[in-house]
């Protein structure tokens, strides 16, 4: 048989997989796993710098002398992790995996899957974060090392690879929400809805919480797209669509409203940021996903 | 119990002073108890046994069984906590509270028999309640997310039971001036209600 890849076989880059220059570009799965390795422990044990601004944002307009309490101790407490190497939350999550993949990558040296999970394995082992996962919800044994990894692939132009780890506690999911609403619920219905789910979450999604809201798409795609939306960086920082905008400054407010506050002791600062995502949809669907956050926010973005 | 008026946070317009918290012994007395009020701060010193999710189904089964508990609750005060590995030379890993309504259908069964504290976070259900008030039992509110802190106030962890559980396994902890709120006292304040109230307001 025509060997197809002598030159990729070879090591040798650039290389001709064929026939003419496809700058197909190799990336051993192994540099993968130790990128994850990497994450998981830097994740959990610095609270990201743009994070610590916006709770220290909350911190100047949080009148509640409780609610001030609270974030000075949380502020405190991200210093004390990082320098203690610590994890700053005891719930050391989901490792959820953003992978955006450009179509001229090729992995080698095995199984993409496998490598996330081992990263994630050495990561939470390295830094003493806890295995948090069971088996399945019915045989609830488990794991023992924090996999599997939870997994979004994107296949995006390019020979590039953007990888965001995003550990997410279970308090904060818990709370989370998924509606179809409908056409004619509009703006309106998607706010109210909104509302509803941070008034139910009170303090058990650990307030002031980040919320991630993914509308359009069908069922499925609104929840990851409200997963995504967690991920945004700088936290708080808007929308480039104008509309959308609009509407997180909107919600931020109709959220503050609520006077859950932090840690939901009564306050005037119960989000740091709302992040609004959408996708086209059906004509007779609005679907919306509400995906919240807790103050502990784990997310770090890399590109490979 | 102590406390006085912290001056700066006094001349806070609109808010309530806040009390310098007051440091409690444990085991907790029922005097003690009886004292304390939703809105609290308090710092907690003595013993303390943990349990999650996993621990309960257990104390539940034993109890269904007609078997002992691991630990008597009478007088006992319950932290919901799972906490990360230890590092080498330290008692625990971090250890913040963890979400107490998963176990409001298991507290009942510990309060009647005696627990005079929980220490988690979030809202108990209102069988929860009126077991507490019936019992003599309080609700403390722990700051999640402040895991790191709470965990230089623990000086000391071993595993009493279910160590097949690793993280969710039954604890004995020693703790040192341990921060946390009252959220339900034997009053009917219940700060997770009360607070929120006083601070909702209408959307601009």
């Amino acid at each position: 048989m025509l060997d197809a890849y002598p030159l990729a076989r070879s090591g040798m880059r650039p290389r001709r997989v064929c026939g003419k220059p496809c700058g197909v570009r190799e990336i051993p799965v192994d540099e993968v796993a130790d990128t994850v390795r990497r994450l998981c422990v830097e994740a959990n044990h610095e609270l990201r710098g743009d994070h610590v601004d916006a709770l220290r944002r909350a911190r100047e307009r949080e009148e509640s002398p409780i609610g001030q309490e609270v974030l000075d101790r949380l502020l405190a407490n991200a210093e004390v992790s990082a320098r203690e190497r610590i994890a700053f939350c005891q719930d050391t999550g989901y490792a959820v995996c953003f992978l955006e993949i450009g179509q001229d990558v090729h992995f080698t040296g095995g199984s993409l899957a496998a490598a996330l999970d081992r990263g994630v394995a050495e990561g939470y082992r390295e830094g003493y974060l806890r295995a948090s996962l069971v088996r399945s919800p019915v045989d609830r044994t488990n794991t023992g090392d924090n996999t599997p990894a939870m997994v979004h692939y994107d296949l995006v132009e390019g020979s590039g690879v953007r990888l965001t780890l995003l550990v997410k506690g279970a308090g904060c999911d818990n709370m989370s929400a998924l509606r179809m609403l409908t056409p004619a619920a509009g703006v309106e219905g998607m706010k109210r809805f909104v509302v509803e789910t941070i008034e139910a979450a009170g303090p058990s999604a650990s307030p002031p919480v980040t919320v991630g809201i993914g509308m359009g798409g069908t069922f499925d795609r609104a929840a990851v797209l409200a997963k995504k939306a967690l991920t945004r960086e700088p936290t708080g920082s808007p929308s480039p669509v104008p509309e959308l905008a609009e509407l997180e400054a909107e919600l931020v407010d109709a959220i503050d409203a609520t006077g859950i506050g932090p840690a939901g002791f009564g306050g005037t600062v119960t989000t740091v940021a709302v992040h609004v995502e959408a996708y086209p949809t059906h004509i007779a669907a609005f679907p919306v996903a509400v995906n919240l956050d807790c103050h502990s926010h784990r997310v770090r973005t890399v590109t490979l | 119990m102590t406390g006085s008026r912290d001056a700066s946070l006094a001349s806070t317009p609109a808010s309530k002073a806040r009390k310098s918290p007051t440091s409690i012994r444990l085991p907790l007395d029922a005097d003690t108890v009886r004292e304390l009020r939703s809105g609290d701060s308090v710092l907690l010193s003595g013993p303390l046994v943990t349990g999650r999710d996993a621990a309960h189904a257990r104390f539940a089964a034993a109890i269904d069984a007609g078997e002992d508990l691991p630990f008597d609750p009478a007088g006992e005060t319950l932290y919901f906590v799972g906490p990360t590995p230890a590092r080498p030379g330290h008692p625990i890993g971090a250890a913040g509270p963890t979400t107490a309504s998963r176990m409001d259908a298991w507290s009942p069964l510990l309060v009647e028999r005696g627990l005079r504290g929980m220490i988690g976070k979030g809202r108990r259900s209102d069988a929860v309640q009126d077991a507490m008030r019936e019992h003599g039992c309080v609700y403390f509110g722990a700051i999640e997310g402040t895991a790191a802190l709470l965990s230089q106030c623990v000086t000391s962890s071993e595993v009493i039971a279910y160590a097949d559980l690793g993280a969710e396994a039954v604890h004995r902890l020693e703790v040192r001036d341990f921060p946390a709120l009252v959220v339900n006292d034997l009053h009917g304040g219940d700060l997770y209600r009360d607070g929120p109230a006083r601070w909702r307001r209408a959307p601009r």
